[in-house]
């Protein structure tokens, strides 16, 4: 079991937002979460990232209990085990192509020079390792932050509506990639998306309303 | 990982080396005034000791004949046998050539260190000087000697009064043929304890205290205090520009922050990297730093060795030294201030969550709360400078008080500007104004450092100015009554006073008697002096307080004067009872100022003198003359009695010397005034390039709704000129209250004497418009970027692209 949550509750102030969710993915496996804009959707996602600590409920990750983590554990998981796929692709600004795409495995020990030249080439982002983001479309730019993602051949990859900011054309070519690449790594994918077209391409769907999967 | 995180945030600099050097140049600044002024004040401190050493006859008590011209040789060897430290000196006049110099013949092996004036370390030199083969003068007398007239080998030594030839005593002895004579003898400084009295051993002679320093010479402390002030000052807005530029290199950074965390760094490493990444720059700011300061030193130093020369009519070196004690003080204050202002950085770094969208501008946003503290701070600050007056006294009391009382005032700018830009907003109506003042209000947050530097630059600016512009207009005034008369000369001994009395009576327009004696005046160490009921008194001498018809009154014996010191120092009023030294209880009926004396000093009439003091001896004179008839009368008077020139004080000499005193104080304080502005103005354009590549996002809008490019960055000039000129209405004010500081309380703490401030408007508007120039020089680069901008940048923030 790559992820297992048990009665998740997290809430901000008195607004409750996840009330008892239950979700469990297996590895190589992909889910798609909807649900409507408000719905708790990223806090989730947040939660099994280890971005963010849940009030009440069990949340494991590869094994792990995530609530049992200390700072420094949890930043080893998001290191080593778990990725994050931005909406906005968080790119580190003074950084080129071709060391964005190598930070995070460089930072996890894991840096496999074949592996990351595969990557920038099926990305299709070979010719623009040299080039700064601010010099990126939104589109290369998500594909570097796929890439930094895969490239540390993570178990888990979290992606919050990656797409949702390109076009249909690219936002369609990079979830295709996407997609292909994780299949290729064997890793699990937990994908947030508003679009019903893009949740039929994975594994399985879920829906989350009024802070449970419905 | 350490070395994956460092790179990342070292790329930030990389790519924008600009922001880096800004950074490097913030703190190296900062640095350099402190350290520059550090430095001054460490050359003048060694330079003051150097000068009192080389001069140090004028420290030291001699012993000297009561009733003849030289006491014999035996003297000597019989006191130094009873166990008191004695030297002995000889002097006497000499003709070389067809000149008349002064011979002083002084013993190398027993004299004080204090009064060596030449350095005899080498063995050969003491040799040939005890040989009596070897003699020093200043160089301005050797250049007129007639070198051939004499065997001696003579060098020039710039330690030297002038017309003084130094030899060892033998040799003295056998130019001026006086075999086995000495002049005086000079007592060190400390004596073993237990010996046999003087005054039992050797009734004939008289024990002759220092020569009081000079009027002028107390000058120094006042400088000094002054330097002293201003390093502190420099310190203070040195630390702000520092904490400044810190704080921008991290908030420049937030964003990649967060997307490191997120990644997977944790906090842990994030923080050792920035930690070390600041304490690199910080050293190696504050190598350029202390070079800087060197720089500015060594620029200024003429100035001030020039000062000190004249005070102590002694060579001081103009040359700078390295010393330990400022270039680590400057690289303590670097990293003092980059550790200070790091530590609250990286605790923001640390809090700063996870999740929040990224926020760059989340800092720019005023955050009441954060004035709120400031404001409560600031208000524990001068809780604590009214404390440190009311409670306790001392230099340190002084100097807390100025400290909090600038701190404080620092840190409530934010507030107060807060409060007249919100004013300002809901006063406006039109859109374009409201967006202006409610813009400008939102970039406070980031500006507020910088803007406090500002402020503290022009306080220090106001208050050092309005300080020495006070003490200058003061003192010469104070000359002007103290030594209202022309010329004072004071015999050496009874016989010689009666000489000069019948001596300057045909020469001049008045000559008024000066008496004196010693003694304790309430407990204090003091002196009374008598004077003459004459209208030079009469007309000249303003009191502090003073009863009516105050100069019958001191005529007729009835009451006593006393100076400022001795009035403050024991809370005592007009009307209270002085008892003089041996002798009758007189009333107080008058406070004069009398400005830079550490002693207590009373004021009695010529007829009470007579009575209480029959036997003191009645040595001075004041001279009233034509002031073109001075110099006759003193070259004559050195002529006729050989009298030394510390004996004879000319009013005009004095003046003019201290004129030149406070012209190059001017300099030295005027120069610093002008480099702290300087720094505090790069410290605004820091601030402003910052906040200028994070502002798109602000102006995108305003852009898109149809203002020009221009049109914004005249707003962005317009914003730096508004700010700074508010920041320095609030400066005049804290100035103000900061000369208030030294001149009536750190001043009395020091010196015992309270100066009265006078004001200078005409040097704030001079320094209002430096500081909008500065404002504008800040500002244009930053606007002109803006002006500049692709609107494809602008675009950028619509299409949600960071
Ligand atoms: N930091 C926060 N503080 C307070 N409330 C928050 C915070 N973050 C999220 N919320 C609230 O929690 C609820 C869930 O937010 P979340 O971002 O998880 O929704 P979402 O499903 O991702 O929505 P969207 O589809 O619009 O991205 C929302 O009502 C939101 O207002
Ligand atoms: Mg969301």
């Amino acid at each position: 079991m790559l992820v297992d949550l048990k009665n998740v509750q997290k809430s901000y102030g008195d607004q409750p937002v996840l009330a008892g969710v239950d979700l469990q993915l297996d590895a190589a496996q992909s889910l798609a979460l909807t649900g409507e804009s408000g719905s708790g959707k990223s806090t989730l996602l947040h939660l099994i990232g280890g971005l963010d600590q849940a009030d009440a409920g069990e949340v494991a990750v590869a094994g792990e209990n995530l609530r049992q983590m200390d700072d420094a554990g949890r930043a080893a998981l998001r290191r080593t085990t778990v990725s994050v796929v931005f909406q906005q692709f968080n790119l580190i600004p003074s950084l080129n192509v071709a060391a964005n795409l190598s930070f995070q495995a460089r930072l996890a020990g894991r840096f496999d020079r074949a592996w990351t030249n595969a990557l920038t080439e099926r990305l299709g982002l070979s010719g623009l390792e040299q080039r700064y983001p601010e010099q990126l479309s939104g589109g290369q730019q998500q594909r570097v932050a796929i890439g930094r993602a895969l490239a540390v051949r993570p178990a888990l990859i979290l992606a919050d509506e990656p797409t949702g900011n390109l076009d249909e054309d690219s936002g369609d070519a990079v979830m295709s990639l996407l997609l292909d690449l994780v299949r290729d790594t064997g890793a699990g994918l937990l994908m947030v998306t508003h679009s019903q077209r893009l949740a039929a391409r994975l594994d399985r769907r879920l829906m989350l309303a009024h802070g449970r999967i419905a | 990982m350490i070395l994956t995180t460092a790179q990342a945030t070292l790329s930030h600099w990389k790519r924008r080396p600009g922001q880096l050097l800004t950074l490097v140049i913030g703190l190296a600044l900062a640095t350099a005034l402190w350290s520059g002024v550090q430095a001054i004040n460490a050359e003048a401190r060694a330079s003051y000791d150097s000068a009192a050493q080389s001069l140090g006859q004028s420290t030291l008590e001699i012993l000297e004949p009561v009733s003849s011209e030289t006491l014999p040789q035996s003297r000597f060897a019989e006191l130094r046998r009873a166990g008191w430290l004695v030297s002995p000196v000889l002097e006497g006049r000499y003709r070389l050539g067809d000149r008349t110099i002064r011979i002083r013949g002084y013993d190398p092996l027993t004299a004080p260190v204090a009064m060596q004036p030449v350095n005899l370390t080498d063995p050969n030199d003491l040799l040939g000087f005890i040989g009596g083969t070897v003699g020093f003068v200043h160089p301005e007398t050797y250049a007129g000697l007639e070198l051939s007239e004499t065997d001696l080998e003579i060098y020039a030594q710039a330690a030297l009064p002038l017309g003084v030839l130094l030899v060892d005593i033998g040799t003295a002895q056998r130019l001026l043929d006086q075999r086995d004579a000495i002049s005086h003898l000079v007592l060190w400084p400390d004596q073993p304890a237990g010996l046999e009295s003087l005054r039992k051993l050797a009734p004939d002679l008289r024990r002759v205290r220092p020569n009081q320093t000079s009027d002028a010479a107390r000058l120094t402390d006042s400088f000094h205090l002054n330097l002293t002030a201003f390093g502190l000052l420099a310190f203070a807005v040195g630390l702000f520009i520092v904490h400044g530029a810190i704080g921008l290199a991290f908030e420049q950074r937030r964003a990649m922050f967060r997307t490191l965390r997120a990644l997977g760094v944790p906090l842990q490493s994030l923080v050792i990297v920035l930690a070390s990444e600041v304490m690199v720059l910080a050293v190696l700011s504050a190598v350029v730093g202390v070079a800087l300061g060197y720089i500015i030193a060594a620029t200024l130093l003429p100035d001030v060795a020039a000062t000190i020369r004249g005070l102590y009519g002694a060579e001081v070196t103009g040359n700078l030294q390295f010393r330990r004690s400022w270039w680590l003080s400057g690289l303590g204050i670097a990293l003092a201030g980059a550790a200070l202002a790091s530590a609250q950085a990286l605790w923001r770094v640390s809090k700063m969550p996870l999740l929040a969208p990224a926020q760059p501008r989340a800092w720019l946003r005023a955050s009441s709360r954060g004035i709120t503290i400031q404001l409560g701070v600031a208000m524990g600050l001068f809780l604590v400078a009214g404390l440190s007056v009311q409670y306790f006294s001392g230099l340190i009391a002084g100097f807390v008080m100025l400290g909090s009382l600038l701190l404080g005032a620092a840190l409530i700018l934010p507030g107060i500007l807060s409060a007249l830009l919100n004013m300002a907003s809901r006063l406006s109506v039109r859109p374009l104004t409201q967006w202006f003042w409610a813009d400008t209000h939102q970039q406070l947050p980031g500006l507020s450092l910088a803007l406090m530097a500002l402020m503290l630059a022009l306080a220090t600016n106001i208050g050092v100015g309005t300080m020495v512009s006070s003490f200058r207009l003061t003192f010469t005034g104070w000359l002007d009554q103290r030594l209202a008369s022309e010329f004072y000369v004071t015999g050496r001994d009874q016989a010689d006073a009666d000489a000069l009395l019948a001596f300057l009576e045909p020469r001049s327009d008045a000559v008024l008697p000066i008496w004196r004696v010693e003694g304790a005046l309430n407990q204090h160490p003091g002196e009374v002096f008598a004077v003459a009921d004459h209208p030079t008194y009469r007309d000249n001498w303003p009191m502090l307080r003073a009863v009516p018809d105050i100069w019958d009154l001191l005529a007729n014996g009835e009451g006593v004067l006393i100076n400022e010191q001795l009035w403050r120092r024991d809370d005592l009023s007009l009307g209270d009872t002085l008892t003089l030294p041996d002798g009758p209880n007189l009333q107080i009926i008058g406070v004069f100022s009398d400005y830079g004396n550490p002693k207590a000093q009373a004021i009695i009439g010529l007829s009470v003198f007579d009575r209480v003091y029959p036997n003191a001896a009645r040595l001075g004179f004041a001279v009233r003359i034509d002031p073109e008839k001075v110099s006759q009368l003193r070259a004559d008077i050195r002529e006729e009695f050989d009298l030394p020139d510390t004996l004879m004080i000319d009013q005009a000499s004095i003046k003019s010397f201290s004129l030149g005193v406070f012209e190059r104080t001017f300099a030295v304080s005027g120069a610093l005034n002008i480099l702290t502005l300087g720094v505090a103005g790069f410290a605004m354009l820091t601030s402003l390039l910052t906040l200028a590549s994070m502002r798109i996002p602000q102006l995108a809008p305003v852009w898109a709704l149809g203002q020009t490019r221009a049109r914004l960055a005249q707003f962005e000039l317009l914003r730096a000129v508004l700010l700074a000129a508010l920041t320095t209405v609030v400066a005049i004010p804290v100035g103000l209250v900061l000369a208030w500081s030294l001149l009536a309380v750190v001043n009395v703490e020091a010196f015992g004497w309270r100066l009265p401030m006078f004001l200078f408007p005409s040097q704030w508007l001079v320094l209002g418009g430096l500081t909008l120039l500065a404002a504008v020089l800040a500002a244009l680069w930053p606007a002109q970027k803006l002006a500049r901008t692709p609107p494809g940048d602008l675009l950028k923030v619509f299409a949600n692209e960071r």
